[in-house]
């Protein structure tokens, strides 16, 4: 009994020929950093106007933010998953003519990036209304005292001072951000996690295969943490709450 | 260098062994040879299994028919009817009727580390016996023999593998489907998209909403879905085979014991024709839990394996 471990299963050839377990895992890293980054930048895009509207004096807008985070906020990671790739095709007849005709690799990729970067903006305009409300109350006051409007107050005065502020938990939100890309896997996007699944399957070098994914979290997860430490560093304004040692 | 280092090795040893462990080591090997019961030494898994009282039977839980749970979560199927046959035969080896049955549902990732950690004894579910797992687990006599096609609408123009081509198809992600399909691409000169499904009801309901044009998978599996599909008389599974891949229970390697009372036991099954009833039980009469019918009468690859019986792996 008893199990050994073999590494050199990385460099073995899959059963269809010309390619490595280890270039295997290569090709769902890159999926995973695609999905990853193009959520993000939706993510932040969408997190950035909904949180910010909520914090507005402007009923509509507040309603429409509010329904916005709960609507994405309430419904399982997995299941906005299916409803994204899944059901809506089904209600929409042109989006299901384009997507049997499309490259299932860019219906996947597309109905991923989407689903977590919709998903993950809720989150960030929670964190973004958080910031803008954790300022004190004479920041605005002030602002409106120099005759700045409702935008150009959010874009000087307030939304600098939140993101400072803001760094920290987004720093988290984007490393499970980078975490949530294996969900791709259950609508058959061959991210990282797919493919380490793939892997164990074919050589059941299952331990091989998750630790080497493992690593490879990590170390993606841990560079995110590290650049937003810089930016964290490099923005912080002395004397102010971001930064102070 | 070698001889020195031996030598070493030899004198920890020495060292190791003190009176009381020498007393305690021969102790054991007085009460193993003075065990009447046993005319050779039980090693392996049967010993496990004697110094225990139980024997743990891995059982997937939706492997229909052969190993899955039914309504009342209880795990039933043609696998576990076999496995049935093989406690009867380790409670006959060991002579004690009282051997305790323990059941550990594996899924098809941790099946094989499971086995080898020793957290089960055997496997009893839909597992292929390849040349290649042959290198980590030994299989018991196949029991069941499928051929890796394709299901389509009865409607379709598809007819046979080769009208794939340029057809967007789903296939079941982490299946033995997958490869088999890249390499028919290559040698056939066929051209198909593949969508992945992460499991055999998800790769189905995309052949159901048209999304795709076939669904290509084992045949037993694709009878499966199409049993329980809302409209089983629009679907049809083409004739060809892309691959056969045997089917067995999963034992331990190099546990030649075990592995003579499990290929003794099923080797007995096939020879008086036992089998064929249980066959009948789970695929050709209505199963739990929805009492559907899988219609799926012994194929001649799997009448052979019966006549035949063998733990030859696939390639």
């Amino acid at each position: 009994m008893g199990f050994s471990l073999d590494w050199s299963v990385f460099l073995q050839e899959l059963p269809e020929g010309g390619v490595y377990y280890w270039e295997m895992l290569l090709s769902g890293l890159w999926w995973t950093l695609g999905v990853a980054a193009c959520s993000w930048l939706i993510a932040m895009f969408f997190g950035s106007i909904v949180g910010t509207i909520r914090t507005t004096r402007s009923q509509p807008l507040v309603f429409f933010g509010n329904a916005w985070v709960e609507l994405f906020r309430n419904i399982p990671l997995l299941v906005q998953m299916f409803l994204w790739y899944f059901v809506l095709p089904e209600v929409i007849p042109p989006l299901k003519r384009w997507v049997v005709a499309a490259d299932p690799a860019e219906a996947q990729f597309l109905s991923a990036t989407l689903c977590l970067g919709l998903f993950t903006s809720a989150r960030i305009a929670e964190q973004v209304r958080a910031g803008i409300q954790s300022l004190p109350r004479g920041q605005r006051d002030a602002a409106q005292a120099i005759g700045l409007d409702t935008v150009q107050m959010y874009r000087f005065v307030l939304l600098p001072m939140a993101y400072r502020i803001i760094i920290p938990p987004l720093t988290s939100e984007t490393m499970n951000l980078i975490k949530n890309t294996s969900i791709a896997l259950t609508i058959g996007l061959a991210e990282l996690t797919f493919r380490t699944r793939e892997m164990g399957e074919y050589t059941f070098r299952f331990f091989e295969a998750f630790t080497a994914a493992t690593l490879i979290y990590i170390a993606i997860a841990m560079t995110a943490n590290r650049v937003m430490a810089v930016i964290e560093r490099r923005t912080a304004v002395p004397g102010y709450i971001a930064g102070g040692k | 260098m070698q001889h020195r280092a031996g030598l070493s090795a030899f004198a920890a040893f020495i060292k190791e062994i003190t009176l009381k462990r020498l007393i305690r080591i021969s102790l054991a090997a007085f009460v193993v040879l003075a065990a009447p019961a046993f005319a050779q030494t039980l090693t392996g898994t049967l010993a496990k299994i004697r110094d225990t009282g139980t024997i743990t039977i891995g059982h997937r839980e939706a492997s229909i028919p052969f190993s899955y749970l039914d309504d009342k979560q209880q795990a039933v199927g043609y696998a576990m009817d076999i496995c049935a046959r093989v406690v009867d035969a380790v409670k006959a080896e060991l002579k004690n009727p009282n051997i305790k049955v323990a059941l550990q549902p594996v899924t098809s990732a941790n099946r094989i580390p499971l086995l080898q950690n020793g957290s089960i004894d055997i496997e009893c579910g839909s597992t292929t016996n390849s040349v290649d797992r042959q290198k980590q687990v030994a299989f018991g006599p196949t029991y069941f023999v499928i051929n890796v096609t394709a299901a389509v609408k009865k409607s379709s123009p598809i007819k046979t593998l080769a009208d794939l081509n340029g057809r967007t198809i789903s296939t079941t992600a982490g299946t033995t489907a997958v490869p088999l399909l890249k390499k028919y691409e290559k040698t056939g000169n066929v051209d198909v998209k593949e969508i992945y499904g992460k499991d055999h009801s998800e790769s189905f309901l995309l052949l159901v909403d048209d999304r795709v044009s076939a669904f290509v998978m084992d045949d037993v599996l694709l009878a499966g879905q199409i049993a329980n599909a809302r409209n089983p008389g629009d679907f049809v599974i083409i004739t060809e085979s892309l691959r056969t891949e045997p089917y067995s229970v999963m034992l331990r390697r190099e546990d030649p014991q075990f592995k003579a009372l499990v290929d003794r036991t099923l080797g007995g099954l096939m020879k008086s024709g036992e089998i064929e009833k249980l066959y009948a039980r789970w695929f050709t009469s209505s199963i739990p839990p929805r009492n559907v019918n899988l219609n799926f009468p012994i194929t001649p690859a799997l009448r052979e394996a019966f006549k035949n019986p063998n733990d030859k792996g696939v390639q």
